[in-house]
């Protein structure tokens, strides 16, 4: 066995365990900090984590082989739901494997239109999270609604454009649907001007309390090699200082036109991943300020059969999702539906390490850490 | 001084608090329904029929080419064509139903028309006291007038009407050319 | 990321080849193992994280060949190919910085699959390969704890196979679609 995973083998069933005797409890799939159905079965020695199993399936809705009845372009709004709170970029991780499945070229206002919308999308899902992980640690409420009131100014610029707050449904093999005004694109240099106000203000407000800090430093530390060998990828490897951002190993879309930084974490703990997350928000605004500045005039989308049949062959494409790696993997046979449609849910890979996390730790730092993993059971479960 | 991040964190729930009193940025909801409703213009729902003039049978566009039958991912459109009495074909849909239970407004169906006659309607408040047939969308409750349609998209409306507008045109110059070439190889009596 | 060059592991290991689409390995199942632990190690390579692996279904089909029968006349001669089950692989390299390195496995036929598993060496397959047995039915040997991931415990089938029918106990639908099984 090799020890750098530091696994244990799981076929000991404790329930007395040295003279003492365990409490186990499910925090089932209806609670309200699990941020969705999602089961944990802990076994608790006082207010001390002995084991931890987690159960998940309960929004399994097959997706994966829906897809295999659909044509490409009918799968399209399916996988908005899949990450169901950034739905924009999980279209675009699913165009870009479709276009280099068929070989299909993006225009570039088409691809300036994509980063932006992928950058605000990146915005709504560490508001979200940040929101989230401080109601999780007790601040109930009113943290949470100054982030959800910022959100809501993205979700209206969402609405404006493509129709929908949520379930965007916006991008199009070989670039989006429909373009964006003039008087959009002032819209949002407005928003991304007066965003790091926002950002400074809620710094000031939590990021030097006490409460916070002694709650989350050294909570749930992870170790760079671990987190390696067990794929995970996104803001928790960063926050264990790899430094392994797609956006720049990859260079997908035209990333490799902007310049921006990657902020990386020190110990790997919970609030070094909260942390990142601000910090990834200012270097999203860096990016915004660039695209909105140069964006040229254009066409928005590149000519594509109405019912796209690719030739036989295969192609997995990737992109930085704010949690994570998002990978498709399509394999077509010639005809109109694919063969297979895979998702690669960064949120299940991230998930593997719930358990040596939490083992060792008091039941409410459990809650803390999960929400700090980041995770959305639309992607789990697919 | 022990407690300091704390006490800088409430100046700003002060800030915040105080402040949605004095200015109106800092005030972000509204009372519905009494305050007012927030549908945007592009704001998109389930999907509706456009019928030009008065009559709402006469005047729909829809020719029943069940494309967007065929279009529709989770496939909640049911099309049968009308039929007069001789059994020949009328351009024109006898049943169309949406299950607006089913519909989970993709705007697929718009897209694919190549008539002009589906769109998508803004209205969110649908809700019904029993379980199947309040969402069960037949004929009738989707047709809406083409003024309805301005009042409630007047951008994708005014587009939609000059394409209409700028096809009829074409159609008539493709008329009169026949015309004039036909009128011009007969011969002279 | 660039993508890796295969020749040094070609020459390593004869015994693999490229597969149709022509950028992916096919290694026999027996072999998998050591060439993981090759991978992991070697310094060409250095593969340390494993980051999507799938399930991939062939039924068993029947195609017809042009062969010639005991005349010497040209006939269509019917050949059975046996169906199997597939697992990819995607390795990549943060050391180094290149991806992917494809490779995937093939089951003898679909009855009993048993396929070795990744797990003792990489930790993101503890989910995957969980996964893969509760949808397609493979069974990896080494793996620590391979149960149902999705599906319920006592569930029997293995859904994502292409012969599965799904049971047709849905409710009253008043619209026939197609995913209900026609039933309206």
């Amino acid at each position: 066995m090799n020890t750098s995973t530091g696994y244990a083998p799981r076929n000991y069933k404790i329930v007395k365990h040295k003279d003492k005797t365990l409490l186990e409890v499910a925090m089932g799939p209806h609670h309200p900090s699990t941020h969705g159905v999602f089961r944990m079965d802990v076994k608790l020695d006082g207010e001390t984590i002995i084991d931890l199993i987690p159960y998940f399936g309960y929004l399994h809705r097959n997706h994966e082989k829906l897809a295999e009845d659909m044509t490409y372009f009918s799968t399209m709004p399916y996988t908005d739901r899949l990450d169901y709170l950034c739905s924009m970029t999980n279209n675009w991780a699913y165009a870009l494997t479709v276009e280099k499945l068929a070989n299909i070229s993006v225009p570039e206002r088409a691809e300036y239109i994509r980063v932006i919308i992928g950058e605000l999308t990146r915005l709504v899902n560490h508001m979200l999270l940040v929101g989230f992980y401080i109601n999780d640690l007790g601040a109930i409420g009113t943290p949470l609604l100054y982030a959800l009131r910022e959100r809501e100014k993205i979700l209206d610029l969402f609405e404006w454009a493509s129709g929908a707050r949520m379930m965007c449904n916006y991008l199009r093999f070989g670039g989006i649907r429909e373009d964006v005004s003039d008087e959009w694109l002032a819209s949002c240099n407005k928003l991304v001007d007066a965003f790091p106000y926002f950002l400074d203000e809620y710094d000031q407000l939590l990021t030097g309390n006490e409460i916070v800090i002694s709650r989350s430093q050294g909570v749930g530390v992870l170790s760079k090699e671990l987190a390696i060998n067990a794929g995970i990828t996104g803001p928790m490897l960063r926050a264990s200082g790899v430094n392994y951002d797609l956006r720049k190993t990859d260079s997908y879309s035209i990333y490799d036109r902007f310049n921006f930084r990657v902020p990386l974490g020190q110990f790997g703990d919970c609030y070094d991943r909260f942390m990142l997350r601000l910090l990834e928000m200012r270097e999203s605004i860096t990016i915004l300020k660039q695209a909105l500045r140069d964006i040229p005039k254009g066409e928005i989308q590149s000519k594509v059969p109405p019912v796209l049949k690719p030739k036989p062959g295969e192609a997995y494409g990737r992109i930085e999702s704010p949690k994570g790696e998002l990978g498709f993997y399509l394999v077509s046979d010639g005809s109109v539906n694919p063969y297979r449609y895979r998702v690669r849910p960064p949120s299940l890979i991230n998930l593997t390490l719930l358990r040596d996390l939490c083992i060792g730790h008091k039941l409410a730092d459990t809650i803390i850490i999960f929400g700090s993993i980041d995770i959305v059971l639309g992607e789990v479960d697919r | 001084m022990n407690g300091q991040g704390i006490l800088k964190g409430m100046l700003v729930t002060a800030k915040n608090f105080f402040g949605s009193y004095v200015s109106r940025e800092r005030l972000t909801t509204v009372s519905y329904p009494e305050g007012g409703n927030t549908i945007k213009e592009q704001s998109r729902n389930i999907p509706f029929l456009v019928f030009d003039g008065e009559d709402p049978v006469a005047g729909m566009r829809c020719t029943a080419c069940q494309k967007c039958e065929k279009a529709c991912p989770p496939q909640c459109i049911f099309i049968e064509k009308d039929k007069d009495e001789r059994g020949k074909a009328l351009q024109r849909p006898k049943v169309f139903d949406i299950d607006a239970s089913v519909c989970m407004g993709c705007q697929i169906c718009v897209e694919v028309c190549p008539f002009e006659s589906i769109w998508m309607d803004s209205n969110f408040e649908l809700s019904t006291f029993n379980r199947f047939e309040g969402l069960q969308f037949n004929r009738e409750k989707l047709l809406k007038s083409n003024t309805y349609f301005h009042k409630i998209h007047p951008q994708q409306a005014q587009a939609s009407d000059d394409r209409l507008a700028e096809k009829e045109r074409k159609r008539l110059e493709r008329e009169a050319a026949r015309r004039a070439e036909k009128s011009a190889s007969e011969p002279q009596v | 990321m660039k993508p890796f060059d295969i020749q040094p592991l070609t020459q390593r290991f004869p015994f693999v080849h490229a597969d149709a689409f022509g950028n992916a390995l096919i290694v026999p199942a027996k072999n998998l193992v050591s060439i993981v632990e090759w991978i992991q190690a070697s310094r060409l390579y250095l593969c340390d994280t494993l980051s999507n692996v799938t399930g991939v279904d062939f039924l068993p089909k029947v195609i017809e060949e042009e062969g010639k029968d005991s005349e010497g006349n040209s006939v269509k001669i019917k050949k059975n190919i046996p169906g199997y089950i597939e697992v990819v692989y995607h390795f990549y390299s943060i050391e180094l910085k290149r991806g992917p390195l494809t490779i995937k496995v093939r089951s003898n036929g679909r009855d009993n699959v048993r396929l070795p598993s990744l797990m003792p060496h990489y930790r993101s397959a503890e989910f995957q390969e969980r996964e893969i047995f509760d949808l397609y039915g493979v069974y990896f040997e080494g793996h620590y704890d391979l149960r149902r991931l999705l599906m319920w415990e006592s569930f029997e089938d293995f859904p994502m196979r292409k012969d599965y029918v799904p049971p047709n106990d849905n409710e009253y639908e008043p619209i026939a679609s197609r995913h209900s099984g026609g039933d309206a």
